[in-house]
């Protein structure tokens, strides 16, 4: 099948490559590009493992055609540390908090919470369950994760706060 | 290295924090890289030429097949190959043994006889060619009147679904009694039981499902084979929760020595069970990476997933309870129709075809009890895996938990009460249950107690008489439930005088080296699947042998290097691969004695252990460090001692763990919908000697929500041509955040006395105590209008009909 030629930006690195008009983000990115951080774990856009962050916005990159990528933005787990190797608030707090066991959920959930942060830095536990029901997780019971969540806010509200 | 005196004097409490062992909330060495996407699952595994492999399934549920040609999927560019039965006939890998005694097809061999059998495998470059490809195998089927309700078949008229069995009148667990039956398993007293079931006062009976769910890791099955052709040796990488003995399996099924099999089972992304068996896949890979030359790999994708590999449950039980007049158990009667599948593909040990479900007396003192098991063949899926539990605990733990609120019921007894009455006893431990098993310790009033008073026993009730009043009298549309659950589990498969898998003992191991600066690798025959074995192993080898968890590294999963194990399933890791590693850990603190003595110039018995060191007795100011003695061990070991610190231990247990608990749910059921709100559930957990109370808390977790799936939602639902038409997660019923309540745990300890470190393992308890206090629940809500028992899953349809049903809503 003939290829297309796409340009876009993966975690802050430009990358060109082909893929074929069919080919899901998901598998551009697992199996072209050796990002292997967001998982498949259903083929129907429920689990949310395979959870990027495309131009600002949560997408369940199996639901994504790799060419709808082209010149995108996109974000994932590998993309959240700083520059110099420090981790993600969420991160730290996932790991502090117990928020995952078997992991395979991990990267998805914590994409989809970066994001959740930044469309409400206050969320509510309400909020936050809302806003990760998109994420199955079969290890936690979420209550760990919520708790990281919302450790996590709180953390990144105080540096900001004794930023300004 | 130092010398004695150098070794800075801190308090030996101090010392034992540094060590982060028992009983610590370490955090976990495994979200490292988990919480950066540096897990290695087994589709991030890429080899070079590796090709994908892509099954034809059958969309019948029964039917004969009438040919296969596979001419147009191998013209599509970049096809390797496409195998059926026909080729693997001459291998004679086109069946293969199941672990329960069984064969299973690996490829349908003449006939299908499940919606999403097996029926050829594409191998190709990519999974898109892959997929292509297998669309265009065509298959002639004819298709065969579907057999989906084990209560059919057995009947006179009754299709016959295995061919290849239909003259053999006797199976791996004895006699056939019909060409769809598999075994018939009996235990227990059937004469006395049904004396006291005569002579009772109070008999009730009641037919209770346990419905067919599906344990849906996150992370569905697959694997890499590779067979390295110029040197013999075939390496498998995959979801294997017991990699050690699917090697096994793998040897003798293909014929290559064992010695040239390498099976490693990378990070799992949950297993539940659903990881333990031995699937067509595996064998496709391994066969097409043999005949190709290249690594193939298979992935089933979560419709596979759901429709073929390892449901779980589809018991249906007929329970009988004698009584007296106040309450007291006087004989338990069950009768077992067991839905086995296609195959029987169940992962129990030999000797127990229902596992254990004879642990159904409970947490009761029965005196007489007598169980029976029908397994019979229909058109599902084959399986029957301990799905987040003890093989055939949790449906034992359901019948019984249900049985006694049945009973209280008819006595107009409180169901806490009721069991109170009948709950083993303190004193009664080591108990022998009317079935056999002999309970190693429990404090089980105490514990019921506390969690009554945790939750306000009295007050909830009290509330929800005051409910009832309201609701009676059109002030409210809502009832409140109140469920009670007091279970017992039998975990840590076992010992071998009475438990193996295809005749291998299920004992597990552990083996220690300790290095030459005071760190350590561990390494067992386990496989963590989230559990965090990595973190909790090295916790138990810290409070043994005195090195810092975070300086022992704990590996597991690869065949060449871990010790022989059966692996990780039935909360057998604790029990059976920690009670080796803590053996282990004794072995290499008894060589550390000896080293230390020879240093220090006393005796052995001169000296005790204090949390990190050695020291003379009477004189604490001389002592040797482990990390002093570890070196010592590779330069200045007493004449004629070996040098070297190391260490393996075989476990073979001297009885199961049983691990129990109390917990109590309150559910608000909307008469008028059927939805029902959890808003409370407390779950007091007894799982002995604590490891690690953040992983125990989130394994408690963990497992309350899948018993809320379970018990709220979750049911393969199969039509009468036995097509699955809940095989997405669209429609089988996963709990997102927004379902899943906030869970409370609480605890009490009894160390279990034959353990090593007195510990009982947790991982599937709350799945085992939890679905029936979400069903007690939710029965409780009705109870006061008559009902005594309605069928799981309690989705909000079911619920609407019971209230329908009660007269509670309009029809």
């Amino acid at each position: 099948m003939a290829k297309t030629r796409i340009m876009l930006k993966v975690n802050n690195r430009d990358v060109e490559t082909l893929a074929e008009p069919r080919m899901l983000l998901i598998h551009l990115l697992r199996e072209q590009l050796g990002i292997t951080g967001p998982h498949i774990g259903c083929d129907t856009s429920h689990c949310g493992a395979c959870t990027v962050d495309m131009n600002g916005k949560s997408v369940k990159s199996c639901t994504v055609f790799a060419v709808q990528a082209n010149g995108a933005q996109i974000i994932t787990i590998e993309g959240l540390a700083a520059a110099d190797g420090t981790l993600h608030p969420l991160q730290e707090a996932f790991r502090e908090h117990h928020g995952l066991q078997c992991g395979f959920c991990t990267p998805g959930m914590i994409t989809r919470a970066y994001r959740l942060l930044q469309e409400n830095p206050h969320p509510s536990e309400a909020e936050i369950r809302f806003g990760i029901s998109g994420n199955l997780c079969r290890c936690t019971g979420y209550q760990t994760i919520v708790r990281a969540i919302h450790a996590a806010a709180e953390c990144m509200n105080s540096a900001k706060e004794a930023a300004e | 290295m130092s010398t004695e005196t150098e070794s800075p004097q801190e308090s030996p409490q101090a010392r034992t924090q540094k060590l982060e062992g028992l009983g610590t909330r370490r955090k976990r060495v495994e979200d490292v890289r988990f919480t950066q996407g540096k897990g290695n699952y087994i589709d991030d595994l890429k080899l070079p030429n590796m090709l994908f492999g892509r099954f034809v399934r059958t969309p019948y549920g029964h039917a004969h097949v009438k040919s296969v040609n596979k001419d147009a999927a191998l013209q599509v560019p970049g096809v390797k190959a496409v195998l059926t039965a026909d080729d693997l006939k001459p291998l004679k890998l086109h069946w293969m043994p199941t672990l329960a005694g069984d064969v299973q097809a690996v490829l349908a061999d003449e006939k299908v006889l499940f919606q999403g059998q097996e029926v050829a495998f594409v191998v190709a470059e990519d999974r898109y060619i892959a997929a292509d490809a297998a669309d265009l195998v065509e298959v002639e089927y004819e298709a065969l009147s579907a057999l989906v309700d084990p209560n059919q078949s057995m009947t006179s008229d009754a299709p016959i679904l295995r061919d290849d069995l239909k003259d053999k009148v006797s199976g791996a667990h004895g006699p056939r009694k019909h060409h769809n039956h598999i075994f018939t398993w009996q235990v227990g007293d059937a004469a006395g039981t049904e004396r006291a079931l005569r002579e009772a006062p109070i008999v009730v009976k009641e037919r209770i499902v346990y419905q067919r769910v599906h344990p849906c890791p996150l992370e569905t099955c697959g694997c890499v084979a590779s067979m390295d052709k110029v040197n013999g040796h075939l390496t498998v990488w995959g979801t294997f929760q017991a990699p050690h003995a699917v090697r096994t399996v793998a040897s003798l099924i293909s014929g290559i020595p064992e010695h040239k099999i390498r099976l490693i089972s990378p990070d799992i992304g949950g297993g539940f069970g659903n990881k333990v068996g031995v699937y067509p896949g595996y064998i496709c890979s391994i066969v097409a990476s043999i005949v190709l030359g290249v690594p193939v790999k298979w992935v089933e994708d979560r419709m596979e997933n759901l429709q073929s590999t390892a449901f779980a449950r589809d018991y249906h039980m007929t329970g009988e309870i004698a009584a007296t007049a106040e309450g007291r158990i006087t004989g338990l009667r069950c009768h077992v129709l067991a839905d086995h599948g296609a195959f029987d593909a169940c992962a129990d040990p030999t000797k127990y075809p229902a596992g254990f479900f004879s642990i159904c007396t409970g947490s009761y003192d029965i005196p007489v009890a007598d169980i029976t098991v029908d397994g019979v063949y229909t058109n599902k899926a084959p399986g029957g895996v301990a799905y987040r539990c003890s093989f055939r605990v949790t449906e034992a733990s359901y019948f019984i938990e249900r049985m006694i609120d049945v009973l209280a019921r008819k006595l107009g007894m409180d169901p806490a009460e009721i069991r109170r009455r009948n709950l083993i006893r303190k004193d009664q431990f080591p108990y022998r249950s009317a079935l056999g098993w002999e309970y190693d310790s429990g404090d089980y009033l105490t514990a019921l107690d506390k969690a009554l008073q945790a939750v306000g026993y009295t007050e909830l009730r009290e509330e929800q008489r005051r409910n009832r009043e309201a609701f009676g009298r059109g002030a409210t549309r809502t009832l409140m439930g109140i469920g009670v659950s007091f279970f017992t589990e039998i975990v840590g498969a076992g010992p071998i005088k009475n438990c193996d898998i295809l005749g291998l003992g299920m004992f597990d191991s552990c083996e220690i080296r300790v290095h030459p600066t005071g760190s350590a690798i561990a390494r067992l025959g386990t496989i963590s699947q989230g559990q965090g074995h990595a973190t909790t192993f090295a916790q138990i080898l810290a409070s043994e042998i005195g090195i810092p968890a975070a300086d022992i590294t704990v590996e597991e999963g690869d065949t060449d290097t871990a010790p022989y194990g059966l692996g990780t399933y039935g909360s057998r890791s604790t029990p059976v691969a920690g009670a080796a590693t803590a053996m282990a850990g004794r072995k290499i603190r008894a060589k550390a004695q000896m080293i230390a003595a020879y240093l220090l110039e006393v005796h052995d018995d001169d000296l005790e252990w204090d949390v990190d060191r050695f020291r003379v007795k009477g004189a604490p100011e001389r002592f040797k460090t482990m990390a002093e003695l570890a070196f010592a061990a590779y330069n200045k070991v007493p004449p004629g001692m070996e040098p070297g610190l190391e260490a393996v231990s075989y476990y073979d247990p001297p009885n199961m763990t049983y691990p129990f608990g109390a917990y109590v749910c309150v559910v608000e059921v909307d008469v008028d919908t059927g939805v029902t709100e959890i808003r409370r559930f407390y779950a007091l957990d007894d799982c002995g000697t604590r490891i690690n109370p953040m992983i125990i808390e989130g394994q408690v977790h963990g497992g309350l929500t899948e018993a809320l799936a379970i018990a709220m939602g979750q049911e393969m639902d199969y039509d009468e041509l036995g097509n699955l038409k809940n095989a997405s997660l669209l429609d089988f019923f996963l709990p997102t955040a927004v379902e899943t309540p906030e869970w409370e745990t609480d605890f009490t300890t009894t160390p279990s006395p034959h353990h090593p470190i007195g510990a009982k393992g947790v991982g599937e308890s709350p799945n085992v105590g939890g679905v029936s206090a979400f069903s007690n629940a939710v029965n409780d809500a009705f109870a006061h209008l008559g009902l005594t028992h309605t069928q799981m899953p309690h989705d909000h349809w079911r619920v609407w009909k019971t209230a329908q049903r009660l007269g509670l809503t309009e029809a």
